[in-house]
């Protein structure tokens, strides 16, 4: 690969064997049973994938944002469901390390870091997703607390996590009246709905968050009040770029399958391979892939280094990883005819999962709105 | 306790593995080079004793050609503290024999209460370095060990032979090996990757080690490539299969 430092090899070699035997044997078979494998994500924890590019004060790894496009696209070339977990969890532990106090890195860190505790991001509500500056969660500050009441939608992790980054609204000043409180699993008043039926991502569950006047002390606010839409947009960058990595690796997977695929599949008196058409759709897919991986390293390095045109970078690469990875999943599906349709090639399980990276994080038409406005703001 | 290992930079397994068509040498740039896995476990082994008591020390020690740094900051990036290089020219073409007497030369002088090997490597399997450390250094061999413990002034455990297994044990210090049997290795994390490099790798020549010289060297006498797989024997049923497999399997000593 492209001029990766020693380190940087050794973590990608690490990050590809732990995958390739924690994760890979598995991956259908959790896919199928929906089995949100905890144990293996504290393992994943130990090795310092719950904070990968958290300070390593109180536990992060310290790794930089193109270590974490490496690190996502190998564990998702194993498994893109458990490595897309993995990205909204660094995500929410980014987010505490970089807007909170140091009492509340010292309290809330070392457990987010290993991923014996894990996080969960809660923005998107039943009535509000793309739009969500309108969000109605309400927050309302009762002495040295918040009471919260709404109902957060599509949340991964729900009922599993042991910490829940609410975003909620604390003055009716459209997204300027957002904040973003921690809400620690157990709190009364905080419940779940039932597990959603889902085309891909079966190994983790996703539910509703519901808040019914769950009290949390003032000092869980992360950031100041009127601070949460930022918080939660400045999370969602780098979750734009490691959801881009993740279907990188999954399209990777699947590029490599039909290569595989090709070379020994006979038709028409010999190997697939030898047809020339086919052999261009696999030109196609590998260009695609390429592209991807240039545009999520660039805005990677963006991120790193506060670059000014970030935002625009981190949507770009997000669109164009996503597409690319769906895409090129669904014609390796299409190379390996019937064989691709069925579960057990691990075919079908990368297209299921690379489906929804195009519509979270912000969906991919947000991503040309953004980077649309940007191009035309004066 | 102060634990040394020893550690072999082998062709992967998972490559092709060739010998260079015109001298017989293993061909070293035709696959990845990496830590001999029996040689992970080894490192395991010690690493677990470190989990349970800090202040145990463990170096890894490798001879081999530059790369084998590479094997060395792996094995740091595990976990052991500091790693010993024998890299000399002069080495190349070592056999079992010179390799053993120039390991007991840069081992002696390191106080290892003891020394972890792995009990053969993938590559020569060869088997006999570890005994002959053993021997050069007067120390009794703990062999092939598939389960041990590492108790102050002792090691104990079991070796599994085809008639049962034997429990064994001496006191230290002493030589281990251990086989494939135990522990499997463990991941080495972002934080052990990124402080390898800061731990240290002390580099020595054949000059700085008490080692007889001699001219004695291993030499390729001659070397054929493995005949290409031939088509397995079919048999045809005209009836009478079973007993015709019955008596391949018989001939060919295969039950």
């Amino acid at each position: 690969m492209e001029n990766l430092t020693e380190e940087q090899q050794a973590v990608v070699e690490m990050v590809r064997d732990f995958a390739a035997t924690a994760l890979a044997p598995h991956a259908v078979q959790w896919d199928e049973d929906k089995y949100f494998p905890m144990d293996v994500l504290a393992e994943a924890g130990a090795l310092g994938m719950g904070g990968i590019y958290v300070g390593e004060e109180h536990g992060g790894s310290g790794l930089s944002r193109t270590d974490a496009v490496l690190i996502f696209e190998e564990l998702a070339a194993a498994d893109p469901s458990i490595a897309a977990y993995i990205s909204i969890h660094n995500m929410v532990a980014w987010m505490v390390d970089a807007f909170g106090t140091d009492t509340q890195r010292a309290a809330w860190l070392p457990g987010l870091t290993a991923m014996t505790e894990l996080g969960s991001y809660c923005l998107t509500e039943p009535g509000v997703g793309s739009d969500a500056g309108a969000l109605s969660t309400r927050a309302v500050r009762d002495g040295d607390h918040y009471v919260i009441n709404g109902t957060k939608q599509f949340i991964s992790g729900a009922g599993s996590s042991a910490w829940y980054i609410v975003m909620a609204r604390t003055q009716d000043t459209g997204s300027h009246g957002i904040t973003a409180i921690m809400v620690p699993d157990g709190t009364p008043g905080l419940s779940f709905g039932a597990e959603e039926k889902k085309m891909g991502w079966r190994s983790q569950p996703t539910r509703q968050v519901v808040l019914e006047d769950v009290r949390v002390p003032a000092t869980n606010r992360l950031g100041g009040e009127g601070d949460g839409f930022m918080i939660a947009m400045k999370g969602l960058n780098g979750g734009r770029v490691n959801i881009g990595a993740c279907s990188l690796g999954g399209g990777r997977t699947a590029f490599q399958k039909s290569v595989a695929y090709l070379k020994e599949r006979q038709a028409f008196g010999g190997p697939l391979i030898k047809q020339q058409h086919l052999l261009f759709e696999l030109a196609d897919m590998d260009t695609e892939l390429e592209t991807a991986r240039t545009m999520l390293l660039r805005a990677a390095d963006a991120l790193e280094n506060g670059a000014p045109d970030t935002v625009k970078l981190c949507a770009m690469a997000k669109r164009v990883a996503t597409d690319a990875g769906f895409h090129v999943a669904n014609q390796a599906l299409q190379l390996h005819g019937g064989y691709g349709y069925l579960a057990e090639y691990g075919l079908e399980k990368i297209v299921r999962d690379l489906r929804v990276h195009q519509i979270l994080e912000g969906s991919n038409e947000i991503m040309r709105l953004i980077v649309g406005r940007l191009a035309v703001e004066d | 306790m102060k634990i040394v290992v020893l550690i072999k930079q082998v062709p992967d397994t998972a490559d092709e593995r060739t010998l260079d068509a015109a001298t017989g040498w293993l061909n070293r740039d035709a696959g990845d080079n990496i830590v001999d896995e029996i040689n992970e476990r080894a490192l395991e082994v010690a690493l677990r004793v470190k989990d349970g008591d800090k202040s145990t020390e463990v170096v890894v020690l490798a001879m081999g050609p530059d790369e084998a740094a590479k094997a060395i900051r792996k094995a740091l990036s595990m976990g052991a503290d500091s790693g010993i290089h024998i890299l000399d020219d002069a080495l190349a073409g070592a056999d079992a024999t010179r390799t053993a007497a120039v390991l007991a030369a840069a081992l002696r002088d390191t106080g290892a209460d003891v020394i972890v090997a792995g009990n053969e490597s993938t590559d020569g399997r060869g088997g006999v370095v570890p005994a002959m450390v053993a021997e050069h250094l007067n120390l009794p061999l703990v062999g092939s060990l598939t389960t041990l413990e590492l108790a102050p002034g002792k090691v104990s455990g079991e070796r599994q032979g085809e008639s049962g297994t034997l429990s064994i044990s001496a006191g230290l210090p002493a030589v281990v090996t251990v086989t494939e049997r135990t522990a499997e290795a463990r991941f080495p994390n972002f934080k052990g990757i990124l402080t390898a490099k800061r731990k240290p790798v002390t580099t020595l020549s054949l000059a700085e080690l008490e080692v007889p010289a001699t001219p004695a060297h291993a030499v390729i006498v001659s070397h054929n490539e493995r005949p290409p797989r031939v088509a397995g024997t079919k048999i045809v049923d005209e009836g009478n299969a079973g007993t015709l497999l019955a008596e391949y399997l018989v001939e060919n000593r295969l039950v």
